[in-house]
């Protein structure tokens, strides 16, 4: 799911200066998962708004504000948000994209997307990918180097590992050497020496159509 | 001579490196490539190091060339995709800059810029892949060029990384990629380092273990912070016992390299901004 922290409300308050009457919209996916874009999410900062004199016109938690049919359907007729001068959007990029074909109003995001998140528990979210488009993770023994590598180098570790951590955050675990404790497991340590991974394709797909995925 | 010449007649080979400036001012730099540049076979110029922003590695290479003296262009995949690390290459190469050393390169992180973008288009494996590309006429995109380089290529290893396996494995897999020498992050136990030298023997490349001078008990904290840096016990205890830390300093970088004399195929010295010391250490192996 796409993983989002609310933006430091000073930021917010500041990008809603200009207007005295805002809709603020939800998410009831990702963005509530997260504790982010969730009814108590959304009650949390209309108090906030009001405290700062701020009329809030309505909201809505969306089922998916990611659709742009579900953000036409909940949004492009109301009278609260025709009544409104901005909406707060408590939602991932996805979902601000799918609102701004819905409605002509000043949109405002108040939650920043930081990346594709795997749940380790409620509240504690890992990278595991970075959506790349090229996914080598068959390889790496299912754990990828593309993410979970400071510098995402494909064909091996630098030499900035100390003691099995990363240069950058003592904390973290070298992500090479959990792919070689992995790969022994299977007997295919050697792989990380065979596999040469040629410069990546980082170019990839902007858009999907049913036709486009038949042919992939 | 050229470097790749003495790195197959001569039995221990001596490097050293230097840093370029943070602005324009070489004067330093040079007097202190006139110290060193007699002394050593080659001269590392180190590429923006620790993620700092720094006068360019491929301007200062070729300062050093116009005095004589053996550069080494450390380049790093940080900072570059792999438009402009080729373009770089072939313009090392036209100013008489053959010997390249790769790497991956300290991560943004650590470094002065930490909200910058880290490259990382090419890995370390990829560019001396690429760099052997373009010695054979094409480039990456299969374009045929027009004169074509030849380097002499180098890559790095820790061999105090833990764990050593991921190590030796990354060493075989650039050699494969292309590279003819290696030079080491700092080894400060010339016995431990024997260890990891007996085991890359038959890898037939030359390794040149890097040793760095450490000059007070400060400089020392801030060594043991670096990337894959480890200082061990005895070491930090002699300096921290001294009553002159350099002189301690200097005197562990001589017996270091003394010991690796006795079996190591060279050393490179780092001295980080004390280059100026290279000789007297010279005098005591």
């Amino acid at each position: 799911m796409i993983i989002t922290v609310t933006k430091p409300l000073p930021e917010i308050l500041d990008a809603l200066k200009d207007y005295k009457r805002v809709f603020v919209a939800g998410c009831a996916a990702c963005a509530t998962k997260c504790q982010t874009g969730s009814e108590e999410a959304v009650e949390l900062i209309i108090s906030e708004l009001k405290k700062s004199g701020i009329t809030v016109t309505g909201s809505a938690v969306l089922d998916t504000p990611c659709d742009v049919r579900v953000a036409k359907k909940d949004l492009s007729h109301s009278q609260e948000v025709k009544s409104s001068e901005a909406i707060l959007v408590l939602a991932c990029g996805a979902g601000v994209g799918a609102i701004e074909k819905s409605v002509d109003k000043p949109l405002v995001p108040g939650l920043n997307p930081v990346f594709v998140g795997t749940t380790e528990r409620i509240g504690h979210y890992n990278e595991y990918c970075l959506v790349c488009g090229d996914c080598i993770a068959g390889k790496t023994g299912g754990i990828c180097p593309v993410s979970r590598c400071a510098k995402g180098l494909v064909n091996g570790p630098c030499g900035g590992v100390i003691d099995g951590k990363c240069e950058t955050d003592t904390g973290k675990d070298c992500v090479w050497v959990l792919i070689l404790d992995k790969l022994k497991k299977t007997g295919r340590e050697k792989d990380i020496i065979d596999n040469y991974f040629p410069p990546r394709r980082t170019a990839k797909p902007r858009q999907v159509s049913a036709e486009a995925r038949k042919h992939r | 001579m050229r470097l790749c010449e003495q790195i197959a007649r001569k039995k221990f080979i001596i490097t050293a490196e230097l840093f370029p400036p943070k602005g324009t001012d070489v004067t330093n730099l040079m007097s202190r490539a006139d110290i060193i540049g007699p002394l050593v076979d080659g001269i590392n110029v180190t590429d923006n190091q620790r993620a700092s922003m720094r006068l360019g590695s491929i301007a200062v290479c070729r300062l050093l060339k116009e005095k004589g003296y053996e550069p080494i262009l450390q380049m790093t995949c940080r900072d570059r995709n792999r438009i402009a690390l080729q373009s770089d290459l072939l313009s090392a190469f036209v100013l008489g800059i053959e010997n390249i050393l790769i790497l991956s390169g300290d991560h943004p992180a650590v470094g002065e810029y930490k909200d910058t973008k880290g490259v990382y288009d090419l890995d370390p494996v990829q560019l001396l892949t690429a760099a052997r590309t373009l010695e054979s006429g094409v480039d990456l995109a299969g374009k045929k060029l027009n004169g074509s380089p030849k380097f002499c290529l180098g890559a790095v290893v820790n061999p105090t990384a833990k764990p050593q396996e991921l190590q030796l494995m990354m060493m075989q897999k650039k050699i494969k990629a292309g590279a003819r020498f290696f030079q080491t992050q700092t080894v400060f136990d010339a016995s431990e380092f024997r260890l990891f030298h007996d085991k890359v023997k038959g890898f037939n490349v030359k390794v040149f273990p890097g040793v760095t001078l450490i000059k007070s008990v400060q400089f020392m904290d801030f060594l043991s912070n670096l990337p894959g840096v480890s200082i061990p016990e005895p070491v930090k205890e002699r300096i921290k016992k001294s009553g002159d830390p350099l002189k301690e300093g200097i005197q562990i970088c001589a017996e270091t390299i003394r010991e690796l004399k006795t079996f190591a195929d060279g050393v490179h010295i780092m001295a980080i901004g004390s280059e100026q010391l290279i000789p007297e250490i010279l005098d005591k192996i």
